[in-house]
């Protein structure tokens, strides 16, 4: 088999394991879902369009030349969105090298590694670059329909920020795994996907905040400081706003860039690639965590059990990554509470929902590796302890999480609005006390590692979760507003969650 | 035959005798039937091994004793206490292994041990001196502050064996425990479960090595479609077979392609 021919035989097998993979997350591994899925994305997709109308409607008619204030908006947006693939990609990548999968098969092959792992990175990039574009597909279809053919360039910059993304993403975990070794990195590359995830949004709240004591970012983007500041309206850093506004010069430019880009990288990295995924595959037999020599502790069944998921939780670098990001996402509130924290300002009324919303998916997420993530089942089930006692215990563990970051948090609100805190308060335990209960009716026996997949075990409990968390944080939200609208709110959301339990399935 | 009694306390107690396990009448039906009216006996601080082919039976006749699967019918009774109406008196004196180690990745062998301990209610001062001495005979004791992410299947394997043995169970029941072991490792095993036996415990295991049954084992019980076909020592096989010089992999063979045939 000539080089090129095996190039594009990997090629085809790296696409074809992707498909299945993404298809496999889709339909929950189950071919018969397969039209339902396909149904439910279209809808989806469909749906997706109406927000996106709302959102980014009104800039259709938007035209070049744009002042200074429009194209620090743009440009800041589409930083965003590169920030988010940036993320997405470093979680890909870190997630690549930590899979052993088929290394083995490649690693004995007669095949050229450097070749193949050529391929294995234009793959991730392809994946990056085609979840943006599914993602940013209603928001340009929206402006394309309003404003004309002239936004369908802003595809083209979706690419090249995908595969920007994808190639700088690769570089820093190859180089993270070179400066601090495999056993650091799987654990920093996934806090650094969180932080850049989160941070450039925050770091706009908090500019905003502080300066201008508000939580909406765009205060700041289209303030007259920032615009005195900018560069001209020719230079070279607007560019890639000029691209998505139909410049197909800006355009070539900007995809040139990240061709080139993801080029070097392959060129530089694929060596490197190889003996990157070796060492993160023998990163299990390196002993690198030991702990320290201390005496058993004493304690009830009970307290054994809490003891074993406290640790679990705290060593897994997944959840310390997400919980990080939620912790950031709290910080523009709590600054906002502090700037705020002499006066009751409406503004406060917002730090409500963004608690009780995060307080919801924290818990969700904690259910699943707590209540279905158990490593040893048998173990547990086979332990002198009743089935309500074990549940209990493991219940109790996520509402302690909960209590341990959010009571600070609410304790603040206290001295500022003792009502608000009150509700605050309520609505959180409602809402991590759901999100628990949709995760207790309806887990399935799995393993910790496969958490980034729970949702495929149950499309109707992800959605339950989703929208119980959203419907408390809004029902406390009201309630410090409008009571009654609160109480509808609530009632509503409660009902959601009693059709939930109703469509779980039943057990012994 | 067992006879259950009430206790006041609500415990379900099962008249006294020799028997370290009393399984009458399990049946247990997946898509076909798995395990018919199966009635098997293994006597207090007895070896036994139960040896039958791929889908006899013998992992899902030992889930539904330890409690991990209820059956469709049967009684199960652990040293005169009945399983099925007090699970939890039963487990507290019986350990299970399965033959694929399920411990925790980001624990060490001596943090799953404390944790096994707590479980069981084991006070400190007694579990983690065993604990510590269990490591050492298996040879873990250079990785007991090593997390299990690392460890090889049969290291794994053997720290499941250490936290089924560090509650001092009466009954062990081990699936397949030998699997994916080396020779040392499944000496030290074999070893440890052979004193476990001389000390009073007693030993259900369920292998396909037969060489392990024929030199462990007291008695041996082999079951083929859900159903017990021959029982007893080795020596007892051989006779109910005709032929006091034949292998066990010949009894056993011969045994187990009559109900397939059938």
């Amino acid at each position: 088999m000539s080089s090129a021919t095996a190039l594009s035989w990997f090629a085809r097998h790296e696409l074809r394991l992707a498909w299945r993979e993404w298809f496999a997350m889709m339909t929950g591994g189950r071919r018969k879902r397969t039209r339902a899925a396909i149904i439910g994305l279209v809808c989806f997709a469909a749906l997706l369009h109406l927000p996106a109308w709302a959102v980014i409607g009104r800039f259709a008619e938007l035209q070049l030349p744009l002042d200074k204030s429009s194209l620090i908006v743009i440009s800041a947006t589409i930083f965003l969105a590169w920030t988010l693939m940036l993320s997405q990609a470093i979680e890909s990548v870190t997630r690549v090298f930590y899979a052993r999968a088929d290394l083995d098969l490649i690693m004995s092959s007669p095949a050229t590694l450097a070749n193949l792992f050529s391929v294995r990175i234009a793959a991730i990039a392809l994946t990056v670059t085609m979840m943006a574009l599914l993602f940013s597909t209603p928001f340009i279809d929206v402006l394309v329909i309003g404003g004309g053919a002239r936004w369908l360039t802003a595809f083209g910059v979706v690419v090249a920020l995908g595969l920007s993304g994808a190639a700088i993403a690769i570089a820093v975990t190859i180089l993270l795994f070179r400066l601090i070794g495999p056993a650091r990195t799987r654990l920093i590359a996934q806090i650094l996907a969180a932080i850049i995830g989160a941070g450039f949004v925050i770091a706009l709240q908090v500019a905003a905040i502080m300066s201008y004591g508000t939580l909406s970012r765009f205060t700041i983007l289209t303030s007259g400081t920032l615009a005195a500041y900018a560069p001209d309206v020719d230079s070279i850093w607007w560019w890639p706003a000029r691209a998505v506004m139909g410049d197909s010069e800006a355009l070539l430019l900007l995809l040139g860039l990240a061709l080139v880009l993801l080029g070097s990288v392959m060129a530089v990295f694929s060596h490197r690639f190889a003996d990157t995924a070796i060492d993160a595959a023998a990163y299990g037999t390196s002993g690198m965590w030991r702990a320290k020599e201390r005496p058993f502790r004493t304690g009830s069944r009970q307290q054994a059990l809490r003891r074993k998921e406290f640790s679990l939780l705290w060593r897994d670098p997944w959840l310390i990554s997400q919980t990080l990001m939620q912790l950031l996402y709290l910080v523009p509130p709590a600054l906002l509470l502090w700037r705020n924290f002499a006066d009751s300002a409406a503004a406060l009324t917002l730090i409500t929902p963004v608690i009780v919303m995060a307080a919801g998916q924290l818990a969700g997420g904690l259910a699943w590796l707590t209540i279905s993530g158990e490593d040893a089942p048998d173990l547990v089930a086979t332990a002198p302890l009743t089935p309500a006692s074990l549940i209990r215990a493991k219940i109790e563990v996520v509402l302690i999480a909960v209590a341990v970051i959010f009571c600070p948090l609410v304790a603040a609100l206290a001295f500022a609005s003792p009502y608000q805190a009150a509700i605050s308060a309520g609505a959180v335990i409602v809402s991590a006390a759901s999100a628990t209960a949709i995760q207790l009716w309806f887990r399935v026996q799995a393993r910790r590692s496969q958490f980034r997949r729970r949702q495929t075990s149950s499309r109707l409990a992800t959605i339950a979760e989703a929208f119980s968390s959203i419907g408390w944080a809004a029902t406390a939200a009201l309630l410090l507003a409008l009571p009654v609208a609160g109480l509808i709110s609530g009632l509503i959301t409660a009902s959601l969650v009693a059709v939930t339990w109703k469509f779980s399935p039943k057990r012994d | 035959m067992v006879e259950s009694d009430a206790k006041p306390d609500g415990v379900a107690v099962m008249k006294p005798d020799s028997s370290a396990l009393e399984v009458l009448g399990l049946t247990k039906r997946f898509d076909r039937l798995a395990v018919d009216s199966l009635d098997l006996t293994v006597h207090a601080g007895e070896f036994y091994a139960l040896v039958g082919p791929n889908g006899a039976g013998k992992t899902t006749t030992l889930r539904m004793v330890a409690g991990l699967l209820r059956p469709d019918a049967g009684r199960v009774s652990i040293f005169g206490i009945d399983a099925l109406q007090d699970p939890v008196a039963a487990k507290q004196v019986m350990a299970w292994v399965s033959d694929e180690p399920m411990i925790y990745d980001k624990l060490t062998p001596l943090e799953y041990l404390e944790f096994v301990a707590g479980l069981w209610g084991i006070a400190p001062s007694v579990s983690e001196p065993v604990a510590q001495d269990l490591l050492s005979s298996l040879g873990l004791a250079p990785h007991r502050h090593e997390r299990c992410e690392g460890f090889s299947k049969g290291m794994r394997q053997k720290v499941a064996l250490a936290g089924a043995l560090v509650h001092d169970p009466r009954l062990i029941i081990l699936d397949e425990p030998l699997t994916g072991l080396d020779a040392v490792s499944a000496r030290h095993v074999k070893g440890l479960l052979g004193e476990r036996v001389r000390a009073g415990c007693t030993v259900i295991m369920t292998t396909h090595i037969l060489e392990v049954a024929e030199r462990m084992a007291d008695r041996i019980g082999v079951i083929a479609s859900g159903r017990l076909v021959a029982e007893g020592t080795l020596t007892e096989l051989r006779q109910q077979n005709g032929d006091a010089d034949t292998s066990l992999e010949d009894l056993f063979i011969a045994l187990v392609t009559l109900p397939e045939a059938a």
